[in-house]
């Protein structure tokens, strides 16, 4: 019993470390890459490749006075970046990274971590209302629709996924796609299922990550050509800098998730030496992803967000589902 | 999608946009009543950098006036001067070189191509995508670097003279300009696949804020934003002036009304200016670019003189009340934003605020120059 | 040509100044007849009407001047004809005792004709009548106007400062302004 509570405090401290140093040097990462994308050189004054730009903006950031607007609501303006930033660290706690790295492995880790990963939209509700400014109270609107729209067809994706491995253990998911690349679950051919549109439905999984997380394009609740910065417009200090990190975290969970859920977690696409290399390899190829997309595209308009998830995402979801199912009963 | 909806106009609320605001690019502000992300009703303020040049223009002599035109617009500047030389030389009976007007209309049509650009790249930024911005600048880096050599200044520019120009083109511009051309066009191109050809671009553009030709002439629009609703009017081919006759080139006139048609013209007429510069450089004569006698002291004869030049945001124009002294009695600047950006309090209402604001850039706003 | 179309239906609302020599009125030409002489003769104040102008010299080819209560009649004109408007502006003659209100009309096709439309009104009590319920777009230049040259125009919606600020009680471009 206390082996296991220590297990788990050392978990946390892990995730959280994992999740800081992740969401940190991913804004590096995320300058340097739109930098390439733009033909500039970003930042490279602070150490080698400015690897020490991260830690310097944290402590700039940290160093700050956290201002709190007039007529704010404090408790919630002060616990809305809390709460940005701890459902992604508590999430890590139940991601396997390979068969022996993972905190503590539960048998419904699937359903934990779509529980936590709703409860993120609240951060942004909170901060949108406390800081009394209708920017911010407009994003956080948007916010909530957003969150509604994408969460359906991101569940419905995912229960498509849990059918085919009959289980809702991320372990027993990765385990039953490690053969071959031809075991994943975005391709149909030799797994359980031979749904043809297992492709389609890795597409929307991955939209619904991109909108989850805020991403451009379709961040709307940041917006800044419209809503200046949405729901963190009043944030400055630290405050501003868990939205940023929480931002990150995020998309680090988006991304683990779309690898164990289709793409095999950490097995080797020719199953050879599968280890928690191939994890992070295919990990941090979604994240490059989200870099690139979101220097490439502009921003939709909130009413395409929504059609797009009630009028294509849902449905075709849907529509994957039902022939899921159909297909697993005849085979 | 983007159509006018019914409102009810109770339970709105304020939302003051500007005049520090990322989307007005400047010190606009515009006091926008909500419902919801719908706006109900819109009332532009704008006055925020008012400097009065008009005023100025009544206590400064002719030629001290000069360096005030291109502080109107900061993006296209030349075409203002070009304006307020050709009003003042038709006034005073200036004779120009045949060689000054060319060059003129050469450094006119790079400053429309420079300022374009940067329209470009603003405006796709206001729709969320920011790489455009960098490479459309980086084009118009050639552009700024071209006319710092010949004029001595990079976005203020007080380049023409009375009669004539401030210091002559050397080959070193020649050559800058005739490899520019190619490189430009090939840019063109890429933007083409970069941003026109995007799908979120164009269905956020296409049938957003439908301008009627109507609405055109009722508020007097002009550039862009009269072309882009299928009016064929280019001051540069209605009233021809300067050399522009003796160029061959077309006006992109779109028929949509919407922001997409706007955008497309400007991007259309970025090729057109390449056109002209390719053959005022071709046609280039030798000879002074000064003229031989030149009044030493500029006064026009009583009268009154009007002169509308195509500037890079539409038709510019001058009106100089002279009474004969060697200050303008009176000098109207009218400036073309300003007529475009009155379109936007009554064309917003029961749009939604992002297609407002995709809207509000597409007008290609200079803010000093609506202020003047 | 639209143009005569314009002139003559200017000629109809202005019948009285219909004889009357162009010429005289041009100030352009007559300056450079009176080239050198500096003691000029006092000018008549110029009587409503519609002239012709030389497009090479001034830059518009009619220049008509109405008395204010003519003037929607005149806008009416230009509107019905398809014109566009340019500007407003103003002029303050203040050894005449009068400001020149100046209405800007184009068009958009390749039929050019550039209208100027002038009306004068005692500096006193410069009272105009709006155009804006003809030309929408003519409300921020009167609103303009205003503020330049205190210039009431009857009936307009939002007659409230645009340019300068919203508490200002002066007029920059009238003659005795003094800073």
């Amino acid at each position: 019993m206390s082996l296991t509570l220590l297990n788990v405090i050392f978990a946390v401290v892990v995730a959280i470390a994992f999740a800081a140093a992740n969401a940190a040097y991913l804004v590096w990462a995320e300058r340097r890459g739109a930098a390439r994308i733009q033909r500039r050189p970003g930042p490279n004054i602070n150490g080698p490749f400015g690897l020490l730009q991260p830690p310097l903006d944290g402590i700039k950031l940290m160093a700050k006075q956290l201002i709190i607007p007039g007529g704010a609501d404090k408790v919630l303006f002060i616990g809305a970046p809390v709460l940005a930033m701890y459902p992604a660290i508590m999430s890590f706690v139940t991601i396997p990274f390979s068969d022996s790295i993972v905190a503590h492995n539960i048998n419904v880790g699937i359903l934990m971590i779509f529980a936590f990963a709703s409860t993120g939209s609240m951060s942004l509700i909170f901060a949108g209302w406390s800081s009394r400014n209708k920017y911010s109270m407009m994003s956080a609107v948007r916010a909530v629709s957003q969150s509604v729209a994408y969460e359906i067809p991101m569940l419905i994706t995912t229960i498509t996924v849990v059918m085919i491995a009959g289980s809702m253990d991320l372990m027993e998911i990765v385990h039953q796609q490690s053969s071959s690349i031809l075991h994943w679950n975005i391709f149909p051919l030799l797994g359980k299922s031979h749904n043809i549109l297992m492709p389609a439905s890795f597409l929307i999984f991955f939209i619904c990550t991109l909108a989850e997380t805020n991403r451009a394009p379709f961040d709307l609740g940041e917006a800044e050509s419209e809503l200046v910065a949405g729901f963190h417009t009043e944030y400055g200090s630290m405050g501003f800098g868990l939205f940023f990190m929480g931002e990150y975290a995020n998309i680090v969970i988006g991304s683990c998730m779309t690898t164990i859920l289709f793409l095999g977690g950490w097995s080797c696409p020719f199953g050879l030496f599968p280890g928690v290399w191939w994890f992070l390899l295919k990990l941090y190829l979604l994240i490059a992803t989200f870099i690139w997309i979101r220097w490439t595209f502009p921003r939709t308009t909130i009413y395409g967000l929504l059609n797009l998830s009630w009028k294509i995402l849902i449905p075709l979801s849907l529509v994957n589902l039902l022939l899921t199912a159909g297909l697993i009963k005849v085979f | 999608m983007s159509s006018p909806i019914q409102l009810q106009t109770d339970e709105t609320f304020v939302l003051n946009v500007g005049p520090q605001h990322p989307a007005t690019h400047g010190v606009l502000r515009v006091k926008m009543e909500m419902n919801g992300e719908y706006i109900v009703n819109a009332e532009t303020v704008i006055g925020y950098i008012h400097r009065m040049h008009e005023k100025m223009g009544e206590n400064k002599t002719y030629p001290q006036y000069l360096m005030n035109l291109s502080r109107m617009d900061y993006l296209g500047a030349l075409g203002y001067s070009h304006g307020h030389v050709l009003v003042v030389e038709k006034a005073a009976g200036i004779e120009v070189p045949e060689r000054a007007e060319y060059i003129r209309a050469i450094m006119v049509e790079l400053n429309r191509i420079a300022s374009h650009l940067f329209w470009f790249g603003a405006f796709v930024m206001d729709l969320g995508g920011f790489s455009p911005l960098m490479y459309a600048l980086q084009d118009r880096e050639y552009i700024l670097d071209m006319l710092e050599a010949v004029t001595g200044s990079r976005l203020t520019y007080c380049y023409f003279r009375f009669g004539g120009l401030y210091n002559d083109i050397d080959d070193d511009f020649i050559d800058a300009a005739r490899r520019f051309i190619p490189r430009m066009r090939k840019s063109l191109i890429k933007y083409d696949k970069l941003v026109t050809g995007n799908i979120i671009f164009r269905k956020r553009l296409e049938g957003n804020a439908l301008l009627s030709k109507e609405t055109c002439r009722k508020y007097g629009a002009s550039s862009a934003v009269a072309r882009g609703s299928g009016i064929n009017f280019d001051v540069r081919k209605n009233e021809p002036y300067s050399v522009y006759p003796d160029f061959d080139f077309d006006v992109p006139v779109y028929h949509e009304g919407d922001s997409l048609a706007r955008y497309m013209v400007r991007m259309k007429e970025m090729e057109q200016s390449l056109r002209i510069i390719e053959q005022g450089l071709d046609k280039l004569p030798d000879g002074p670019i000064m003229p031989k006698k030149k009044p030493k002291l500029i006064k026009p004869p009583a009268g009154d003189y009007y002169q509308a030049v195509e500037t890079a945001r539409g038709s510019f124009g001058v009106r100089l009340v002279s009474d004969g002294t060697k200050t303008p009695y009176r000098l109207k600047l009218r400036s073309p934003t300003y007529s475009n950006m009155h379109l936007f309090d009554e064309s917003c209402r029961g749009m939604m605020i992002m297609d407002a604001l995709a809207f509000m850039g597409s007008l290609d706003l200079v803010i000093p120059e609506i202020d003047r | 040509m639209i143009i005569e179309k314009t002139k003559l239906a200017f000629q109809k609302l202005l019948p009285a100044t219909e004889p009357e020599p162009p010429a005289v009125e041009d100030p352009g030409e007559e300056v450079e007849e009176e080239k050198g002489k500096k003691a000029k003769v006092k000018k008549e104040p110029r009587q409503n009407g519609v002239i012709e102008c030389d497009y090479a010299v001034h830059g518009y080819h009619l220049d008509a001047q109405v008395a204010p209560e003519q003037l929607i009649e005149a806008v009416t004109i230009v509107d019905e004809a398809e014109f566009f408007i340019e500007s407003i502006t103003g002029v303050d003659w203040i050894k005449e005792g009068q400001i020149e209100v100046v209405y800007d009309f184009s068009r958009y096709d390749f039929d050019t004709c550039r209208v100027v439309i002038r009306t004068r009104v005692n500096r006193d009590n410069p009272v105009v009548p709006t155009i804006t319920t003809i030309y929408a777009g003519a409300n921020w230049h009167e609103r303009e106007t205003h503020d330049f040259f205190g210039i009431k125009f009857d009936g307009h919606p939002h007659l409230i400062p645009l340019l300068l600020p919203e508490d200002a009680d002066f007029h920059p471009l009238l003659k005795d302004f003094k800073a």
